[in-house]
């Protein structure tokens, strides 16, 4: 007998089970059904389809419609089967097992039926397969093959569709409907898997034809090319641009996204060393088989031309490069920082990680930093997203990391999203989300903007709160003083799981009527009965779960908000299981591994404080040096004194500053009086226009490495193909570091990784052989918890017992005057990420090729602009110019943009002012002004950037010129 | 207009079809430029009001004539001599379905059973069914929707 098996082990990812498996869960916890299929004996969790089981027995069922990542839909036909005591056929895909059933799937009546079915299918299909697109890749074609269909009785003088034209406006995949079958999986997978509704069936019967939108061209549609209906579609209907150009992969490599911090598992699709296409991998935890638009599609920059795959030197930046070899280029490096270091002391270099990079790549820098450098100056972008994140969770929880696996949403009765805008920049864990919502679960928004979310096809918002940017510490205030005033608050967790003294002294804080919504309306301009409501639906909706964004962080008290979310979860016993939490939403792809590796002025790997001895002399022994007892500088203060003077050479990996962080005209301020700027980048990005030293990058697919997600899930990056440069990163940081003196020998990432886990107590029990076998693992993993961690906190805090923090509302310095009446919150659009830096190098510049500023009507018509003006954008720090979008997703009084495009420079508009604890910068908040252009259709500051920017692109083309 | 429309029936269950009945006995069909408008009112994807309205014959996307006349092609008529009806009126409005005379003031269509089965033929013209229909009944009716119009020019 076939016993039930253990999913965790033992589903194959590779295979098509025709129907989903009845629960999510690892171990199903529902009754099992014995079953008889074909004579063979099966035991599975009751609900799953007879399709299912066959299929688990080994026994493989024909169909066309069913496909595991979709619900059955029963159209086809050609899965029909006999079952012992009934009548007729059932489809297999829509029958569910029971007990004792005895089901045939081959009979001569069956086979007959079968071949009747495809031969209808057929007889409206073109016999092109040997020219066809799907060849090697078509179910259709498969099909016909194994119901053994041997001739088409109707012939070709009918009705059909072969003359359908192919629509190619999406420029990833076409649409070609001379060769659909309208198995409605495309429909269905834009449905339920992306939850945007795009697509449906037009018209009926023979008519019946798919159609994106309203029977328009994709692009003209709500696509938001996902791609999960390429990957659905059986026949050459939905096909990738890639696969008709060059033909069906030979070999394919698991390996991770390097796009946001969902961290999605991918199947590189390889011809030799070319990619052809990133298929979604159904046994990725963090994505389950799904994908969005940039980790589909958009790895064009791979093989772009701008890539700079030579090293390159300059004494100053006003002289042409000049390539040089990899030895050189780290003589030259290492000598400068060294005689930097000599005439201006020790502390007069830095080093800036990416979180884009793995962590075996950042790990290594931080190392150099400390050992070669020889000081703590040592920061990584998650500086300007997460920080406060990281210290508002140690604080109150104990861990600087979110505390569930994403798989939690599946469990969640009521979400609470603040700050967030998943679909544009989390989509494939906006997809989850929605999907859950189309289940029933109650959803709270707390966003000055109206995000899509909002407005999710069949599912509901509860509440939108729209407050005035900069007032989330208010409203989450108001949230707990409801709870605590009404008595909602889970009083037995409390005293069991937190610290009594500080509950009592934040108790009496929040209890006071200052924090009560009729208070705080003032400054949040959220009416108090909606802030009520909303909070009794959080303490007392069942399973809450918390997700927030950069829109909690970027803020002058982003730590205090993230501490009052921390509290709001423990006030209300939503902690420690599955479908409540404290979720951070990671912007970059390894924003939690920067973090954890130790790449901050104060921390060493894992969280630790410099300061702490024994952790100290850990390292001081591995690494063999002596390692600086005080923190260095954050990216802030090396900024400052670089302007100042102070700070000569810095080393930046994979970041471009001078579009990223806020107030570039300081950034470039600062970068411009540096006597050595290092950069390693895959372009020559803003920031490498003023560097004396170019270190050319390698993307996700030329190297080996570790990515760490929002959930704490480290998983492989694994190399296709070699990289461009000659050398991974990781060897380019030892190749430095070795000039520098300080020798690093390792062959592999995995002897990172290793040294690493020995080092980092979290990552105990990470190795490479460990995620070659498992896939992934979810930190902590070590002794205690050998398996990972995918929930954290669940019989204790981290920190032993929960900490409420005093969160007290303190509105920014960033107000409103005459002058500046509005007030800016910058963020993401879904088909460009961060500085744009990848995506415009790729078609997704078909989506946004240009970041706009959203105005609300009202404030459009008092400044006399319309819709498509261009208009000058002003604020304290600076000027730019951009095209303006009139819309109702902002508030009066409240403009939005994007950072995507350089030439926009939004953030020459952004301030100095940050977050109180960690300096995050308040990107979210600036106070400005919008009127009409000033003369030029560029600001002074815009015409100041493109001339710089041609002249450097100028002195690049002028490379190899004698200096 | 639309939104008017939207507004005052969305609290029906299953809205939609309430709706595009509505906005077609009102403009004579669903625009195009309506669909957008009704799935914002109803929080609906577009496709999915486009595929509502394409698949139900009975909804045109395209102005018709002054007058919608509607042949049943059911079992009931066919068999009372629907067929020959449907020829003749073809010829009569030289028309094919779904097509609209060039003075706009018929446009011919079919339908699958009106309800008058013990009648047969039956024709629908607007809301009015006409049961027993023959060729020479139907010329007539077919001259008493024209006659008022060529009064009116």
């Amino acid at each position: 007998m076939l016993e039930y098996f253990d999913p965790r082990n033992d589903i194959d990812p590779e295979r098509d089970y025709g129907t989903a498996a009845p629960s999510t869960d690892p171990v199903p916890t529902g009754d099992l059904v014995d079953l008889v299929v074909d004579g063979a004996k099966v035991r599975v969790p009751d609900g799953t389809s007879v399709m299912r089981a066959a299929s688990i027995a080994g026994i493989n069922i024909p169909k066309l419609c069913a496909t595991d990542s979709l619900e059955a839909y029963g159209s086809c036909r050609l899965c029909l089967v006999e079952i012992g005591g009934k009548a007729g056929y059932s489809a297999s895909c829509t029958t569910l097992v029971e007990e004792g059933m005895e089901v045939s799937t081959q009979s001569d009546k069956l086979g007959r039926l079968r071949r009747n079915v495809m031969e209808l299918y057929i007889s409206d299909h073109p016999l092109d397969c040997l020219t066809c697109s799907a060849n090697g890749d078509c179910e259709l074609q498969d099909m016909a093959g194994i119901v053994g269909l041997r001739e088409q009785r109707y012939g070709d003088g009918g009705s059909n569709h072969l003359d359908d034209m192919p629509d190619g406006s999406n420029p990833y995949f076409q649409y070609d409907p001379a060769k659909c079958i309208v198995c409605s999986r495309c429909v269905r997978a834009c449905e339920q898997i992306q939850g945007t509704y795009a697509l449906s069936i037009s018209g009926r019967g023979f008519a019946s034809r798919i159609s994106a939108g309203q029977g328009q061209p994709f692009m003209d549609s709500d696509c938001v090319s996902c791609g999960a209906c390429v990957q659905a579609c059986p026949t050459a209907t939905l096909t990738e641009k890639t696969i008709i150009a060059t033909g069906q992969p030979d070999h394919s490599v698991i390996t991770t996204c390097a796009y946001c911090g969902v961290g999605c598992a991918f199947k590189a699709e390889m011809k030799g060393d070319q990619v052809v296409r990133m298929v979604p991998w159904k046994g990725g935890r963090a994505n389950r088989g799904h994908a969005c638009i940039k980790g589909r599609f958009a790895f064009g920059y791979a093989s772009h031309k701008d890539r700079i795959t030579q090293p390159m030197i300059r004494q100053s930046i006003d002289l042409p490069w000049r390539n040089v070899s990899w030895d050189e280029a780290f003589e030259f490096a290492a000598g400068r920082l060294r005689s930097i270091q000599a005439e201006y002391g020790r502390d007069s270099v830095g080093g800036i990680t990416s979180s884009r990079c793995t962590n075996e790549e950042i790990y290594l820098v931080q190392k150099m930093v400390r050992a070669a450098f020889g000081n703590n100056n040592i920061d990584n972008c998650a500086r300007v997203c997460h920080a406060p994140t990281g210290f508002g969770l140690k604080t109150t929880l104990g861990e600087s990391a979110g505390t569930q696996t994403f798989d939690s949403v599946e469990k969640t009765d009521v979400m609470l999203v603040i700050g967030a805008n998943p679909t544009e920049s989390h989509p494939v864990f906006g997809s989850r989300m929605r999907k859950r919502l189309r289940e029933g679960t109650r959803l709270i928004v707390v966003d000055p903007r109206r995000i899509d979310l909002v407005k999710s096809p069949h599912a509901e918002t509860a509440y939108h709160l729209k407050l005035l940017p900069g007032t989330n510490v208010a409203l989450i205030n108001a949230l707990a003083h409801v709870i605590v005033d009404e008595g909602l608050e889970q009083a037995a967790f409390i005293a069991q799981r937190c610290e009594r003294e500080a509950f009592d002294t934040w108790r009496t804080f929040i209890g006071d009527s200052r924090h009560s919504p009729e208070q705080t309306e003032q400054y949040t301009g959220v009416p108090a009965e909606d802030v009520r409501q909303a909070a009794r639906l959080y303490a007392t909706g069942g399973n809450a779960a918390i997700y927030y964004g950069l829109g909690v962080t970027e803020h002058s008290q982003g730590s205090t908000a993230v501490m009052g979310i921390a509290n709001l979860a423990m006030l209300t016993g939503n902690i420690g299981r599955e479908g409540v939490g404290v979720n951070p939403m990671r912007g970059q792809n390894n924003v939690q591994g920067a973090c954890d590796m130790g790449s901050f002025p104060h921390e060493l790997p894992g969280y630790r404080h410099l300061s702490g001895d024994p952790v100290r002399q850990q390292f001081e022994e591995a690494w063999g040096v002596d390692i600086l007892p005080e923190p260095g500088y954050r990216i802030t203060n090396m900024l400052d004194a670089a302007v100042e003077g102070s700070l000569k050479g810095m080393y930046i990996q994979g970041e471009d500053i001078a579009q990223s962080d806020p107030n570039t005209q300081h950034v470039e301020a600062a970068l411009g009086n540096l006597e050595c700027l290092i950069v390693q980048d895959l372009f020559l990005n803003e920031t490498a226009k003023y560097a004396h030293v170019f270190l050319p990058g390698s993307t996700f697919l030329e190297k080996d490495g570790t990515f760490t997600n929002a959930e704490r899930r480290i998983s492989p990056v694994r190399k296709v193909m070699a990289p461009a440069s000659g050398l991974q990163e990781w060897q380019v940081t030892a190749g430095l570091s070795r000039a520098l003196g300080y020798a690093m020998d390792y062959d592999h990432p995995s002897e990172i990784m290793d040294e690493i886990a020995a080092l980092t107590p979290a990552f105990g029990g990470v190795s490479y052989d460990r995620l070659d076998r498992e896939g992934s693992l979810q930190w902590p993993c070590n002794e205690d918890a050998p398996d990972g961690t995918p929930i954290m906190h669940v019989e204790a805090f981290v920190r032993g017992k929960g900490f409420f923090a005093l969160t007290e509302f303190i509105p920014t310095d960033e107000k409103v005057t005459e002058q500046f009446p509005l007030l800016l919150t910058t963020g993401r659009i879904l088909s460009q990420y961060n500085v744009g830096a990848q995506t415009r190098r790729t078609d997704n510049v078909a989506w946004h090729s240009e970041d706009v500023l959203e105005v609300h009507a009202q404030d459009a018509q008092d400044r006399g602009i319309e819709n498509g003006d261009l208009v000058s954008l002003s604020s304290r720090s600076g000027i730019t110019q951009l095209h303006v979008k009139v819309s109702d997703r902002v508030q009066p009084g409240v403009v939005y943009t994007t950072f995507h495009h350089p030439e926009t420079g939004a953030n020459v508009i952004t301030t100095d002012n940050s977050d109180w604890a960690t300096n995050c910068p308040e990107y979210k908040v600036t106070a400005v002004q919008v009127g009409k252009p000033i003369g030029a259709s560029t600001s002074e500051w815009q015409q100041k950037h493109a001339r710089f920017s041609e002249t450097q692109i100028a002195l690049l083309d002028r490379q190899g010129e004698a200096q | 207009m639309v939104a008017d429309i939207v507004a005052s029936l969305k609290h029906k269950p299953g809205a939609l079809l309430p709706v595009l009945h509505e906005i077609q006995r009102q403009f004579g069909h669903v625009p195009e430029e309506a669909v957008e408008l009704i799935a914002r009112g109803l929080d609906l994807p577009i496709a999915e009001v486009h595929g509502v309205i394409s698949f139900y014959h009975y909804f045109s996307t395209s102005p018709r004539g002054r007058h919608v006349v509607e042949i049943c092609r059911a079992e009931s008529c066919q068999a009372m001599g629907g067929r020959e009806l449907e020829l003749f009126a073809k010829q009569k409005l030289g028309l094919n379905y779904s097509e609209t005379t060039a003075d706009q003031q018929i446009t011919l269509e079919f339908v699958h059973c009106l309800g008058n089965c013990a009648c047969s033929p039956s024709v629908r013209v607007g809301t009015q069914i006409y049961g027993r229909m023959s060729s020479e009944r139907f010329e007539a009716l077919i001259d008493e929707l024209g006659a008022p119009a060529l009064e009116a020019r």
